[in-house]
């Protein structure tokens, strides 16, 4: 099936619903069906192979998406906060694109050989020119090619093709479910999966999707407000962002606000549950090569986690929920046994929303189907997933392998710490040694001898820190994810120059 | 007729459409009201069907109706009054607990 199947079912099925953009300049189902048909055309017209879009979120995006699927061609979305080499690398992979780009970043595609203009421009051109009706394409292109965020190794571009994407949609939203009030508030970037997903799950339930071109807490909140919006995914340094503004944090519309991208801490969900009693909360586990969420703790499971004296329930509000139907899920050991439940190891999964390729890099899965997550996890008892962080992030000490995921749970949960991450610095005598840096909560003064002791007491000697460096902030991706490299090199530069 | 999955089917006696889900390999009869489901997307449309009174029990905008034996699932993009079948048995509604926007 192909993406353009959501589309069509839109707009045969509630054609004039607003489902794009702002109230007052919303686009309808049938408009956008339309401008991706003109769209479609220039992409034919001009013969290119892909289209790359390098730009802020906002409307032209889900028409590039649609045209693109129309024409034939993946979308690729680019990170336009990528380093000029790194950018350089990622384009010379599209050299017969058509590209789209914030005026700021024209002249990057025009340098790479790449025809570019503005998404005003291109929403201009794909009205002048719709055509009256346009063919689908085939199902097993792909329908995006989609550039991991590299922050263990250098970006990868994954192919999701049509039917991972549609088969995503079609086994996780129901249809024309949403009421006609309902919109979306979307904040993180297009390159970003959820980015993509966002656009073909809102408008398959039929709800409205509203975009912040740049994520600020006062502008999120805001717009909340203004446009009533009843849902919204954002990533968990945004929340925690929302929850320290001095801003009017009242958000009378909001229903659901989902998470996800990186660590959620417990004491940001813990008081936006205090804070926001009537918005049900939703935590997605996925990644880029999964077209998404593969699993979920939903509304009922965060205010039973909360509320409950039960250790192991209560355990669950920092667990990623249950494994969605369509998607199988093995933990398994490092010679690939399958353990049971309440054991830690490697998370493989298989389902036909999972990529297979990495572009120009050949399969991604193994004989039988899975695809290597590269995280670390356990399962519950009841199902319930633990992400423990990434396979890559590992630390190894003295011969010893130790989960950093481990020891920055044990700071989060000091009432004087905010964030914390713990890394493996190179070290002549252990191989590397365990340092961490730490984010005091506003007004607290951490007392770096006490919390080595806190770890200590918590785990043992030989995860305690060796060193603890007490930072403003801590070095992340806008999507939220650590940059463990800065993390060290930032430790290395304190311990060179103390 | 052999239903693609991704197929849009439409009805001949009211205004009820369907994609089709999952597909059978085989040949299979999908009807609604009694009638003939239909490619609507077919240069020549074929004339309108008589609704069977007795196959008038409706159906539900984005729910699905499957037969699990035969391999067959049905969504319904545009809901109406005819009773969606296949091959002269009633498709049963599909049970399915929906997830929370996540996205």
């Amino acid at each position: 099936m192909n993406l353009t199947m959501v589309l069509d079912m839109a707009a045969d099925a509630f054609g004039d619903r607003a489902v794009l953009g702002r109230r007052a300049e919303a686009l309808t189902a049938c408009r956008l069906r339309e401008l991706a048909a003109g769209g479609a055309r220039r992409i034919q017209a001009s013969g290119a192979d892909s289209v790359v879009y390098l730009a802020v979120n906002g409307p032209a995006f889900p028409v590039a998406l649609f045209a693109a699927a129309l024409a034939g061609v993946p979308l690729v979305p680019v990170n336009y906060r990528l380093g000029a080499e790194q950018l350089a690398q990622v384009l010379a992979n599209h050299p017969r694109a058509l590209g789209i780009a914030d005026p700021g970043q024209t002249a990057v595609l025009t340098q790479a050989g790449i025809s570019a203009r503005t998404p005003q421009d291109w929403l201009g051109e794909a009205a002048q020119d719709v055509p009256e009706s346009a063919g689908p394409a085939g199902g097993d292109a792909p329908a995006a090619i989609i550039y991991t965020s590299g922050t263990t190794s250098k970006p990868k571009g994954v192919v999701l093709r049509h039917q991972n994407l549609t088969s995503y949609v079609l086994e996780t939203v129901e249809f024309a479910s949403a009421g006609e009030d309902e919109a979306a508030l979307m904040s993180v970037p297009p390159y970003h999966i959820a980015a993509v997903s966002n656009v073909l799950s809102n408008l398959y339930s039929g709800r409205r999707v509203l975009t912040l071109e740049a994520f600020s807490p006062e502008r999120w909140l805001d717009t909340v407000r203004e446009e009533e919006v009843t849902n919204a995914m954002v990533v968990p340094t945004m929340l925690a962002r929302i929850m320290n503004c001095g801003h009017d944090r009242s958000v009378p519309s909001l229903r659901a606000l989902a998470y996800g991208g990186a660590k959620m801490p417990l004491k940001v969900v813990e008081r936006a549950l205090r804070e926001w009693p009537h918005v049900g909360f939703v935590n997605a586990y996925g990644l880029t090569e999964t077209s998404s969420t593969i699993s979920v703790l939903g509304p009922e499971e965060h205010r039973a986690a909360v509320g409950s004296t039960d250790e192991t329930v209560r355990a669950r509000l920092e667990s990623a929920g249950k494994v969605v139907p369509a998607i199988e899920m093995e933990i398994r050991d490092e010679d690939g046994q399958v353990l049971p439940p309440g054991r830690t190891g490697r998370i493989w999964v298989r389902g036909e929303q999972v990529s297979t390729e990495y572009a120009g890099l050949g399969s991604s899965i193994d004989e039988r189907g899975f695809f290597d997550t590269r995280d670390r996890g356990r399962l519950d008892e009841e199902g319930f997933l633990f992400i423990e962080g990434r396979i890559d992030d590992t630390i190894i000490r003295g011969g010893e392998n130790i989960a950093p995921a481990e020891i920055e749970d044990v700071l989060l949960h000091h009432p004087d710490v905010d964030d914390a991450v713990v890394v493996g610095v190179p070290d002549d005598e252990w191989g590397q040694r365990i340092e961490a840096a730490v984010v005091p909560r506003p007004g607290a003064k951490v007392d770096i001898g006490a919390l080595r002791e806190h770890v200590r007491g918590r785990l043992r000697g030989s995860k305690t820190p060796d060193y603890i460096a007490v930072w403003e902030e801590l070095p992340r991706t806008p999507t939220g994810k650590i940059v463990r490299r800065d993390v060290v090199r930032g430790l290395l530069g304190e311990r060179a120059t103390s | 007729m052999k239903p693609r999955v991704g197929q849009f089917l439409a009805s001949t006696v009211d205004g009820t459409t369907v994609i089709v889900v999952k597909a059978p390999d085989g040949d299979v009869t999908i009807t609604c009201g009694g009638a003939a489901m239909v490619d609507p997307k077919a240069k020549e449309q074929p004339p309108a069907g008589e609704a069977d009174p007795a196959q008038m029990g409706g159906s539900e905008l984005g729910k699905r109706y499957a037969d699990e034996d035969l391999g067959l699932e049905v969504l319904v993009t545009k809901p109406g009054q005819g009773t969606i079948a296949v091959n002269g048995t009633p498709l049963p509604l599909k049970d399915a607990k929906p997830l929370p926007a996540s996205d």
